[in-house]
């Protein structure tokens, strides 16, 4: 600075134009953003009318999308009980190893789908008694439980609760990163007075921080939501794709495209896209109206 | 009565070594000292809010050394207030006694008479966001003071608001502390603020505090915040 006013001693300070630089900034926000719609119209070009209604009358495909629901749904609200607790003595508390919890908290992440349904499988069928050739399993321990429970022997592996089990490994480390910076972000100092106007931290949490939080964990619900519809490498592995039973959308699409249905591929895609958009602006509308009120609030 | 005996606090960075204090009962304590110096540190140790390394703290004749911050019957009131945001002004004031379970009736009377002798009957049904920094701040007072706790701790209440709010809150805080009879420690910058309200005044120096007259507030002799 001090340089340029020595350099123009006499003469108006100017300062060059912003336009290159938003330029740059703008155009290259605007190239991602384009593809990403771009990637979204090619299929809608391609897919007609017909092949929608074809993909939604299928049993198969009727049966994927409900299960796709009701899984996705269930990770969602697993999730978010999972996550409340993690993210919450993580970002308040000194705990010990926070450094080594904090990465293996992100290996679901950093993991290939793949190896995390392949690992699920092996840790299913580990051997907990019996003999090699009359092993008892991981799964079979769930058999009996589900017995005693619901009177059905139906164990985990390639079962539905494959499925749910699979999106939860992966979806809940994203609430998981979603709800610890949500409560990073909460100053801790309202929780201090609750505590000194008589709380335990129990009350402090419930009646102070949850409250505050809302929007957060709304956040990491339809995070993990949608993270948990488009889950398909270790639901593949783990849960497998049989027809009826584990379909899922994401197995819906790799079975069509097996047997070289692309079109109806891709049209149980858009429909995923379309489900997954519905969910995200809901959840906007919802969290921002909200958060509207509380502002207005008198 | 508030009396701290060699009271050692670690910090990480740095940490606080054989501190001592005594504001005696009724009495209002002002505690000045420079940014950073552990003013702060101090008033949650007595709040309960920061686990100390040694050392004792007594509060209205019982050791509370060991007690959580719920049993220490200590009033605070932190910077800015920190109101619970997502309700509305009488809740914030109710907090304390709906945890005590207080029936409806008399948590309400308690707001009531609250209100009207700190002046925010009007601001009953609002909720923090919108409320001026006096406001909040005679909000944060309401709240502190709603159980009727025997020790008050204010950290720089008044360190955000405009001359003529800060003169206001100043009367407010003589006389309600005056009617209650309860024991101040007030931790300030300001050292008008401190010679108008105190009747002890310590200053934080070099790690030690030290009990000052109102003379040598006014005069400083060496640097002081």
């Amino acid at each position: 600075m001090k340089s340029t006013q020595l350099s123009t001693p006499n003469h108006e300070y100017r300062v060059k134009t912003d336009i290159p630089f938003f330029t740059l900034f703008a155009s290259l926000s605007s190239f991602y953003i384009l593809f990403i719609l771009m990637i979204i119209v090619a299929g809608l070009l391609k897919v007609e009318w017909n092949d929608f209604s074809i993909a939604l009358r299928n049993p198969n495909i009727q049966y994927s999308i409900r299960l796709s629901m009701i899984t996705c749904t269930i990770t969602a609200v697993l999730s978010v009980i999972v996550s409340l607790p993690i993210g919450y003595l993580l970002s308040r508390f000194k705990v010990p190893g926070k450094i080594l919890i904090d990465s293996i908290l992100d290996i679901p992440i950093v993991l290939p789908p793949l190896v995390i349904g392949l690992s699920l499988l092996i840790l299913f069928g580990l051997t907990v008694a019996g003999t090699d050739s009359d092993p008892f399993t991981v799964d079979d321990l769930f058999r009996i439980v589900s017995k005693k429970l619901f009177g059905r022997d139906a164990g985990i592996v390639f079962q539905i609760p494959a499925v749910v089990l699979a999106q939860f490994m992966v979806a809940c480390a994203f609430a998981v990163r979603t709800m610890r910076a949500t409560f990073d972000q909460i100053s801790p100092r309202q929780e201090d007075v609750a505590l000194t106007l008589g709380c335990n931290h129990s009350q402090a949490f419930w009646r102070v921080v949850l409250p505050q939080s809302f929007r957060g964990i709304l956040t990491a619900g339809t995070l993990a939501w949608a993270r948990a519809l488009g889950e398909f490498g270790p639901i593949l592995v783990f849960a497998g794709s049989v027809r009826m039973r584990t379909e899922v959308l994401p197995v819906s699409v790799f079975l069509e495209l097996g047997i070289g249905n692309v079109k109806g591929a891709l049209a149980i895609s858009l429909i995923m896209v379309a489900a997954a958009i519905v969910v995200l602006v809901l959840v906007r509308f919802l969290g921002g109206k909200t958060f509207e009120n509380y502002r207005r609030a008198p | 009565m508030i009396t701290i005996q060699n009271l050692s606090i670690d910090l990480g960075t740095f940490s606080l070594r054989d501190i001592n204090l005594t504001v005696a009962a009724g009495n209002y304590g002002v505690l000045m000292g420079k940014t950073g110096c552990g003013k702060t540190t101090v008033l949650e140790a007595i709040c309960g809010l920061r686990s100390i390394k040694s050392g004792q703290i007594h509060l209205a004749g019982r050791d509370v050394t060991k007690l959580k911050p719920a049993e220490r019957r200590v009033g605070f009131v932190p910077q800015e207030g920190a109101l619970f945001t997502t309700m509305s002004v009488r809740r914030n004031i109710g907090f304390a006694l709906s945890i005590r379970r207080w029936p409806k009736k008399a948590i309400q009377e308690r707001i009531g008479f609250l209100a009207e002798s700190i002046g925010i009957t009007h601001l009953l049904d609002r909720k923090p966001e919108g409320l001026s920094g006096g406001e909040r701040q005679r909000v944060a007072l309401a709240r502190a003071l709603s159980f009727e706790p025997p020790i008050l701790c204010l950290d720089e209440p008044l360190s955000a608001l405009d001359d003529d709010t800060r003169a206001e809150m100043c009367r407010l805080l003589q006389s309600i502390t005056k009617n209650t009879g309860v024991t101040t420690l007030h931790i300030t910058h300001n050292r008008e603020e401190a010679v108008r309200l105190a009747n002890q005044i310590f200053l934080f120096d070099e790690g030690r505090i030290k009990e000052i007259s109102h003379e040598q507030v006014i005069r400083p002799v060496g640097e002081m915040g």
